[in-house]
C-alpha cells in the first residue's frame, strides 16, 4: 500500500493538471438549463476535445487508441476532472462499458471499427438490456434475433436504455434459440440505431426528465458479423459489461459526492437552526460527518477494488458492494441534505427562493432510482450471497 | 500509488494467520476467558518468538521495524482468532504512547522490554466522569507522583509497567509498585479483562515528549479497528458456513434472499470496514494531512458495523447463536467492548465534524 505518486503517476497528474487549466470548460453549469440535446452536443464536444488531447480511454489498451495507462492512472484522472469541476464526458455507456466488452469479447474487426468512434464520442452508445418482463431477470429476456442470411432479425422491445435518444449505437442483447435454457440462447450483437425498424421513445422519469428511453426493434437486420462473442453465449458477454458497470460508474460517483458533502458543510455554515448555524447542532454534525466518511469509505473501497483488478484484469463480482455503497450512500446523503434545508429542500429549479438552483430537490428524487438502475441492491446482494459468499442459489 | 498488499505483507498476513489458528483455536480462548487475567504466557512467549511484540519498535530497541499497515495486519489476524490477552495492550497501545512520547532513554527502559519479551503494558486513560475526552482528564502529578483513579484499563492484571496519560503529561507507573491498586471490573468481554487502577501517591516518570500522544493514540485506534474487522471476518466466515449447511424447509437456510441478504450486508460492511482501517493505516504510515481524519473515519463506521455483523450473525443462527455454547457470543461480547474503547461512533463523528466543520 503506497498512497504516494509514483514519477510516472506524478508527471501524468502535472501533465493532466496543465491541460485542464487551459481546456477544460469553466463556469459551465448553468448550460444544464440548455435542451437536452444542446447540452448533450456541449458535453460531446468536451470528450472530444479530451480526446484531441490524448487523454479519454486512460487504461485502455494503446493498440485500441488507449493510453494504455494504469487503472490508478486512471482513478487520478478521475480526481483531476472533479477538481477542475470539468463536466462529465458524453459516451458513458460506450465509456464504461461497451468499449471494455468489445476489448475482451470483440473481433479485430469490431475493435477496429467501434473503438476509436467511441473514444472520440463520434458515436454515442447505449445498451439494449432490460425489457419490460425482463429487469432483475435479465436471462428472461424475449427480444428475438433470427438468423436469416448473412444477418439476424431482430424483433422485441427493450426499455430504460440510458441515452438511447442520442445513440448512434446499441449493444443489444436478444434471443436467438427458444429452444434451451434461458442463459444459454442469448447473444449480444452491436446494432446501427439508425437501422430501418428501430423506434426510440422518451421515458419520462419521476425528475419529470427523460433520461431513459424505449427501444422497439421491427424486424431490425444485424449483420451477423456484428456478433460480440459467439452465438448463444451472449449471457457471458452481458456479464461482463454488467461487471463493468458495477465497477466503474460508482468510480465517477465519487467525486460527485464529495462535491456534494463539501457543499452541504458550506450550507451548514448559513443555514439557522434554533437561531445558530446548523454547524454547531450537534445533530447536523454527527449526521453530515457520518456522510463524509461514508463517502472517503466508499473512496477507500473502490481503491481496494482498483487494486485487485490491476491484479486480476477483470472486474468480479466484488464490484456488486460499490454498486450497493454508491446507491444507498447517496440516498443516505440526499436525505441529510434535506434535512439540512428543511422546508428549502423541496423547491426545484423553477421557484427563486429554492437553494442551489433547486439541485437537492432533483437530486433527492434523482436518487431514488440509484438502488434500482443498474441492477437493484436486491439482485446485488444475491451477487454477493452466490457468488461471493457460495452460498446456494436463492432461485 | 497502490491499494494492495505487497509480497512481505501478504506473507506475514498468511503467517500470523496460520500462527493464531494453531496457537490460539476456540478451545483455547474459552479457557483463557476463564481465567482471571486471560493472558497465557506460553503462549505470550509465542508471540515474542514470532517478533510480534516488537513489530512496531524499531530495530535499536530490540524490535522488527515494521510499519502501521503491517500491525493492522497482525491485529486483523489476531481479532479474527479473538486472541485472548495483552497484545493490544502492550504494543499497539503502551507500545504506540511509548514510541510516540518517550525519550531515547525511556525507550531502552521501557519500551525494548516490551519487544523483547520481558514486560507486558496497557495504557491507562479513561476517569471516571471523562470517558474518552482527552479534554476532561483531570489526573495531574504531585512532585512526580500521581493520586487517582482510571478506570476500563485493558489488562492490567498481566502488565508489568503501565502508562498512564494525565492532564498535564502522559507517565509510567510500575504496575507492581507501592501505591498503584488494581482491581478487575466485571467486563462484557471474557477475552479481553478490564481493571480499575487506583493510584495513591504513586511513583511516575514523566514521558520527554507529549505531542506525540495524538498520534500514538491514532496508531492505538488504527489496531484497534483492525482487531474489529478480524472479528467481523470470523464472524462472517461462521455465518455463512452455518448458511451453508443448516437446513430448514428441506433447504439449506443460506437459500433464502432473507438469509443471504444478510449475509451479503455482513460483507459489504466488514470489507468496507476494511477498506477503512487498510486507508488510515497507510495514511499514518506515510503522514498524510487527512491521517486523523481517516482513522476517526474508519473507527466511527467499524463501531458501528461490528455491532451490526455480530447482530446479523446471531440472528442467522437463530436458537443456536443464543447458546452459550455457540462461539459467536465471545466475538459479539468483544465487538461491544471494542465499540467503545477509544472512542465511539458518536465520539469520532464529533472529532471528525470538528476537522471538516470547524477547521476550515
Amino acid at each position: 500500500m503506497d498512497l504516494t505518486l509514483s514519477p510516472e503517476e506524478t508527471r501524468f497528474r502535472d501533465q493532466l493538471r496543465a491541460w485542464l487549466e487551459t481546456h477544460a470548460p469553466k463556469n459551465w453549469e448553468h448550460r444544464r438549463d440548455e435542451s437536452i440535446e444542446q447540452h448533450f452536443a456541449f458535453l460531446r464536444s468536451w470528450q472530444k476535445t479530451l480526446y484531441d488531447g490524448g487523454w479519454v480511454g486512460i487504461s485502455w489498451p494503446r493498440e485500441y487508441g488507449g493510453r494504455g495507462a494504469s487503472l490508478m492512472q486512471q482513478v487520478l484522472f478521475w480526481q483531476e476532472l472533479a477538481r477542475v469541476n470539468a463536466p462529465p464526458m458524453a459516451n458513458v455507456i460506450g465509456l464504461g462499458m461497451v468499449g471494455p466488452t468489445i476489448i475482451a469479447f470483440g473481433t479485430g474487426a469490431q475493435k477496429a471499427r467501434f473503438l476509436p468512434g467511441i473514444l472520440s464520442a463520434d458515436e454515442i452508445w447505449c445498451q439494449g438490456f432490460s425489457e419490460p418482463n425482463a429487469g432483475s431477470d435479465l436471462a428472461g429476456l424475449q427480444s428475438d434475433g433470427r438468423l436469416d442470411g448473412e444477418d439476424f432479425v431482430v424483433n422485441g422491445q427493450k426499455v430504460w436504455t440510458s441515452y438511447g435518444w442520442a445513440a448512434d449505437w446499441c449493444e443489444l442483447v436478444v434471443r436467438t434459440d427458444p429452444t434451451v435454457p434461458k442463459h444459454k440462447g442469448l447473444t449480444v450483437m452491436l446494432v446501427d440505431m439508425k437501422s430501418p425498424g428501430i423506434e426510440v421513445r422518451p421515458l419520462r422519469q419521476m425528475t419529470g426528465e427523460a433520461e431513459f428511453t424505449e427501444v422497439f426493434f421491427r424486424d431490425v437486420r444485424v449483420p451477423v458479423e456484428n456478433v460480440v462473442g459467439k452465438v448463444n453465449q451472449g449471457w457471458d458477454v452481458s456479464i461482463g459489461t454488467l461487471m463493468h458497470e458495477r465497477g466503474t460508474l460508482g468510480a465517477g460517483m465519487q467525486v460527485t459526492y464529495q462535491r456534494n458533502i463539501e457543499r452541504l458543510i458550506a450550507l451548514s455554515r448559513t443555514i439557522e437552526r434554533g437561531g445558530r448555524p446548523a454547524a454547531e447542532d450537534p445533530v447536523v454534525r454527527q449526521k453530515l460527518a457520518q456522510c463524509y466518511a461514508e463517502v472517503q469509505i466508499m473512496r477507500a473501497n473502490q481503491m481496494r477494488a482498483f487494486s485487485r483488478i490491476s491484479n486480476s484484469g477483470v472486474p468480479g463480482p466484488e464490484g456488486s458492494i460499490q454498486k450497493i455503497f454508491w446507491s444507498e450512500l447517496n440516498q443516505r446523503l440526499q436525505q441529510v441534505a434535506q434535512e439540512l434545508l428543511g422546508p428549502y429542500g423541496q423547491l426545484d429549479a423553477s421557484d427563486p427562493r429554492s437553494i442551489d438552483h433547486g439541485a437537492w430537490s432533483y437530486g433527492y428524487l434523482r436518487s431514488r432510482g440509484n438502488t434500482i438502475e443498474a441492477g437493484t441492491s436486491e439482485i446485488q446482494r444475491n451477487i454477493i450471497g452466490h457468488f461471493v459468499l457460495g452460498l446456494p442459489r436463492s432461485y | 500509488m497502490d491499494f494492495g498488499l505487497n509480497e512481505n505483507q501478504v506473507i506475514l498476513r498468511d503467517s500470523a494467520r496460520e500462527f493464531f489458528a494453531g496457537e490460539c483455536p476456540m478451545a483455547f480462548v474459552r479457557r483463557a476467558a476463564e481465567s482471571a487475567t486471560a493472558c497465557d504466557l506460553q503462549l505470550w512467549t509465542r508471540l515474542v518468538a514470532q517478533g510480534y511484540t516488537g513489530i512496531i519498535v524499531d530495530e535499536a530497541h530490540g524490535g522488527v521495524g515494521l510499519g502501521i499497515v503491517e500491525l493492522v495486519l497482525l491485529m486483523e489476524e489476531a481479532g479474527r482468532a479473538l486472541l485472548p490477552g495483552p497484545l493490544l495492550a502492550t504494543v499497539a497501545m503502551a507500545g504506540a504512547v511509548l514510541d510516540g512520547c518517550a525519550n531515547a532513554a525511556q525507550k531502552r527502559t521501557y519500551l525494548a522490554p516490551i519487544a523483547h519479551g520481558d514486560a507486558r503494558s496497557t495504557l491507562a486513560f479513561v476517569e471516571p466522569k471523562s470517558g474518552w475526552d482527552r479534554a476532561a482528564l483531570q489526573l495531574t502529578a504531585k512532585n512526580g507522583r500521581l493520586s487517582g483513579e482510571k478506570l476500563f484499563v485493558p489488562d492490567a492484571g498481566a502488565a508489568d509497567t503501565i502508562v498512564v496519560v494525565g492532564r498535564d503529561g502522559v507517565y509510567v507507573v510500575d504496575a507492581h509498585a507501592p501505591g498503584v491498586s488494581i482491581t478487575p471490573m466485571a467486563g462484557i468481554d471474557l477475552t479481553r479483562k478490564l481493571y480499575a487502577v487506583s493510584l495513591t501517591d504513586a511513583a511516575a516518570e514523566k514521558l520527554d515528549a507529549v505531542a506525540g500522544l495524538d498520534r500514538a493514540l491514532d496508531i492505538a485506534t488504527t489496531a484497534l479497528v483492525a482487531e474489529m474487522v478480524g472479528g467481523m471476518q470470523r464472524t462472517l466466515d461462521i455465518t455463512v458456513d452455518y448458511a451453508k449447511t443448516r437446513k430448514q424447509f428441506g433447504k439449506p437456510i443460506g437459500s433464502f434472499q432473507a438469509v443471504q441478504h444478510q449475509c451479503a450486508d455482513m460483507y459489504l460492511e466488514t470489507e468496507s470496514a476494511r477498506s477503512a482501517v487498510y486507508y488510515a493505516a497507510v495514511a499514518l504510515q506515510e503522514g498524510a494531512a487527512d491521517a486523523s481524519a481517516a482513522v476517526s473515519i474508519a473507527k466511527l463506521y467499524a463501531s458501528d458495523a461490528c455491532r451490526t455483523v455480530g447482530n446479523r450473525g446471531i440472528q442467522i443462527h437463530g436458537g443456536m447463536g443464543f447458546t452459550w455454547e455457540n462461539d459467536l457470543h465471545l466475538y459479539y461480547r468483544r465487538a461491544k467492548a471494542s465499540e467503545t474503547m477509544l472512542g465511539d461512533a458518536t465520539f469520532h463523528r464529533e472529532r471528525l465534524a470538528h476537522a471538516i466543520i470547524d477547521e476550515r
